[in-house]
């Protein structure tokens, strides 16, 4: 069978608590200058982390099946692939283009 | 409903087709996205986005947002242990954070347009009301969905025999919020 033992609901409300808390530390990150220059990495790692744990915990992944992983995860890596090569090739035209 | 069918693999065949269906939909929105980023600061015309989004509502959107994701995983546990009570109570208060988020939705769009930022205004106008207008719509059908099932659960028609099509509810519900997730910081945080 595809179902294992799902969380309990005192880790759904963990979760809950560290995603409201990384949304916190995201908007503070925005707001406060010194972060400015690194602002871009630290809001991909942020926003990727919370994503995990909304997809292991929320939808159950880390408990489930590694087969729906799989139907998950596969797309999910070509959409990245996707997003990042349409800007390698965009950025790449206009650099080619402007010779900027 | 109540009859589960399964896979070859002894896998829930609705489970199967409908994480077959979200790995679909992260390809739909890595095209919005994509697409976004691409036309990132090449508008010729303001509004710009540093003019114009309002980062503390958006950021209360999406505290919103992720309370009901935690409103659905309640739920479907209240609904798989058979308390039907909390069940109803939290498919409720799911959709109501749903309808509260659409609701920002539609008053940030309506503030942006007398702001003068139309579908057609600019490079930005035209790629940011597509993608979070996308989002947007899938909520609304999450919210119906979600709606339909609070319902049948009314009727006394949703017990533990579908909590199947809860978790299925969910996981769509679930998706529509990791989507968010990323638009929130890609299109909102990285201006």
């Amino acid at each position: 069978m595809s179902e294992q033992a799902h969380a309990t609901t005192g880790t759904y409300l963990r979760v809950a608590a560290i995603l409201v808390m990384i949304t916190l530390i995201e908007v503070g990150v925005f707001y406060v200058p010194a972060f400015q220059s690194a602002l871009v990495p630290i809001l991909l790692v942020l926003s990727a982390v919370k994503f995990a744990l909304v997809v292991m915990f929320y939808m159950h992944l880390k408990f489930d099946n590694r087969f729906f992983t799989f139907l998950f995860g596969g797309p999910l890596l070509l959409a990245f692939a996707v997003v990042v090569s349409l800007l390698f090739i965009f950025y790449g035209a206009v650099r080619l283009r402007t010779g900027v | 409903m109540a009859h589960a069918h399964h896979t070859s693999m002894g896998l829930d065949s609705r489970k199967m087709a409908f994480w077959a269906f979200i790995g679909s939909e992260c390809l739909l929105f890595a095209s919005l996205i994509s697409t976004y980023l691409l036309y990132k600061g090449r508008s010729q015309v303001g509004p710009y986005p540093h003019e114009i989004l309002n980062i503390p509502f958006t950021s209360f959107s999406t505290f919103d947002l992720l309370m009901s994701s935690l409103a659905m995983v309640l739920a479907l546990a209240a609904v798989q242990r058979g308390d039907m009570r909390q069940g109803k109570l939290w498919l409720f208060v799911t959709a109501l954070l749903g309808l509260i988020f659409l609701g920002g939705q539609v008053w940030e769009f309506n503030h942006f347009y007398h702001q003068g930022l139309g579908l057609t205004t600019n490079l930005f106008g035209s790629t940011f009301y597509v993608l979070t207008g996308t989002h947007g719509a899938h909520v609304t059908v999450g919210v119906i969905w979600l709606l339909t099932l609070w319902v049948q659960a009314l009727r006394g028609k949703l017990g533990p025999a579908q909590a199947m099509t809860v978790e299925i509810t969910g996981l769509y519900w679930h998706f529509v919020d990791v989507v968010w997730i990323i638009i929130f910081t890609v299109v909102y945080l990285i201006q």
